[in-house]
């Protein structure tokens, strides 16, 4: 009933959305070729459906992204559980994080295009850069906040490394991580389009460049659109995998 | 003599100064004793469990159990906490397994193991539960489960009972003194409460604070199965009450 409820709320939010548009574009002066109403990017997202140029780039898409987020992950939580036990190391390591994070990952973007040329690595690496930061740094935190009882029960039942990291540090972590590991998914994708506006020859990132090129911006708005409900469908399925984990820590 | 206790002391530096935790503490302990450590905050109770657990050793003196100087925390000799310490995303049965783990045993028989104990402790119907899903007295009694199964020479309780309300502390209280009972296993037990201290202790070390120390050790002569309300259980309780000086010397009338 709750999931219902909540599903007709986000119909009537993005109904009101295309009413906007609606109503913008009525009133607008520009010419519909440049500002096209919410039916002519309608049919221009049927179009791109019916030649397959939609379902290829959505693919090419989720491939750079599945690659570069779930490595970038990866990497991030085993090198965070092992920098979080080990301060020592970390407070050297720390300075060089706090200098890279706030660089934009796009700002790389010409220098791997150098190294790697076009094709998927640019959009892959920008995406890698996107997440990587905020799920190894949530991770040093988790690790770091773990309660001190938890290593004095291990200590007293006698266990040990690798079992120490594997049965109590990571699971004990895992809810702090899991944020990290969210907030990193809407910043990758976000990042991902970016990476194949510049560094790519398709996915949907290039198909806003290839539309503006064309002067369709019909196809653009369409692929904004399609962007922006893989984006939810993302978040949404993310979040009820995180749900169905944290249930299994005895929340809730 | 089971354990042994020869001088200890712990001191820190804090702020530049130093304090002194633990003075000179000598005591002795016999196997399948119960022993009350009994003090306000600061009298170094705690600090003497975690010493004789072998979590934060002394810095001066010695501690010897079966003659081996204490150096490391082992599971012949498991601490029960106050906030229980369970790994919340384990069921019951999985934080009793904890200990048996790094055992050879396969998984039958670590099962009946801790079934064993878990219906020692009452719980049989919650194995598949989550700790959160429990009360605090049910959590604590999977503590006291998961101690159990790794069958232990010691149990050190750092006021295990200290977050319970007053029905569910005695309740836990008369099963700590069943299992005590039954599994014959020494038991060195940290509280602040008194009638707690009279009704679980063979001895109840009595200790005072800066520097924590031992003021006197009490023998409670009275069998298990004590009555809150009887006189000998008033008359020691009396007894501690002297040794903390809470008690009035004499009784003042006031007419005006």
């Amino acid at each position: 009933m709750k999931k219902l409820l909540s599903f007709k709320n986000v119909i009537i939010s993005i109904g009101i959305l295309i009413g906007l548009w609606q109503i913008l574009f009525i009133v607008s002066d520009f010419d519909s070729v440049l500002f096209p109403s919410p039916l002519q990017a309608f049919n221009a997202l049927i179009e791109m459906c019916n030649d397959g140029t939609l379902l290829n780039n959505i693919g090419t898409s989720m491939y750079r992204f599945g690659v570069g987020y779930v490595s970038s992950v990866v990497i991030a939580i085993v090198l965070g559980l092992i920098l979080g036990r080990i301060p020592s190391v970390f407070k050297y390591i720390n300075p060089m994080v706090q200098l890279l994070r706030p660089i934009s990952p796009t700002a790389w973007m010409p220098f791997i295009v150098l190294l790697f040329g076009i094709g998927d690595i640019p959009a892959i690496v920008i995406i890698f850069i996107a997440a990587f930061f905020p799920v190894l740094l949530s991770t040093v935190g988790a690790v770091g906040n773990i309660d001190p009882i938890y290593y004095k029960v291990s200590k007293n039942f006698g266990i040990k490394q690798p079992y120490l990291m594997w049965k109590v540090i990571f699971p004990a972590a895992f809810p702090q991580i899991a944020n990290g590991i969210h907030l990193a998914l809407g910043t990758a994708w976000i990042f991902l389009v970016a990476g194949e506006m510049v560094g790519a020859q398709s996915g949907l990132g290039y198909q806003i460049i290839d539309a503006r090129n064309n002067i369709r911006a019909d196809v653009l708005l369409a692929t904004i659109l399609v962007i922006g409900l893989i984006g939810l469908l993302l978040d949404t399925l993310l979040k009820s995998i995180e749900k169905q984990i944290l249930k299994l820590w005895g929340g809730a | 003599m089971q354990i042994v206790i020869k001088d200890a002391s712990k001191t820190f530096i804090q702020n530049g100064k130093e304090f002194t935790a633990l003075d000179k503490v000598n005591l002795e302990i016999e196997k399948g004793e119960f022993i009350c450590l009994l003090g306000p905050s600061g009298c170094g109770k705690s600090t003497l469990l975690n010493a004789i657990a072998g979590f934060d050793l002394v810095n001066h003196g010695s501690i010897k159990i079966d003659d081996v100087e204490v150096t490391r925390p082992t599971d012949k000799n498991v601490t029960i906490f106050q906030n229980y310490g369970l790994l919340p995303w384990r069921t019951v049965e999985k934080n009793v397994q904890l200990g048996l783990e790094s055992k050879k045993l396969s998984k039958e028989e670590r099962k009946e193991i801790s079934d064993k104990y878990i219906e020692l402790v009452g719980l049989d119907k919650f194995k598949k539960s989550h700790p959160r899903q429990l009360s605090g007295g049910m959590q604590q009694r999977v503590a006291i489960a998961r101690a159990l199964v790794v069958d232990p020479d010691i149990l050190f309780m750092d006021e295990p009972f200290g977050a319970l309300d007053a029905i569910t502390r005695m309740k836990l209280q008369d099963d700590i003194l069943d299992i005590c009972r039954k599994e014959n296993k020494t038991i060195i037990f940290v509280t602040h409460d008194i009638e707690e201290a009279v009704y679980l202790a063979d001895r109840i070390v009595v200790m005072t604070p800066n520097p924590g120390k031992v003021k006197s050790v009490v023998k409670v002569p009275l069998h298990h199965f004590r009555d809150r309300t009887s006189g000998n259980f008033l008359q020691v309780r009396d007894k501690i009450f002297e040794l903390f000086n809470l008690k009035s010397d004499t009784y003042i009338e006031y007419n005006i």
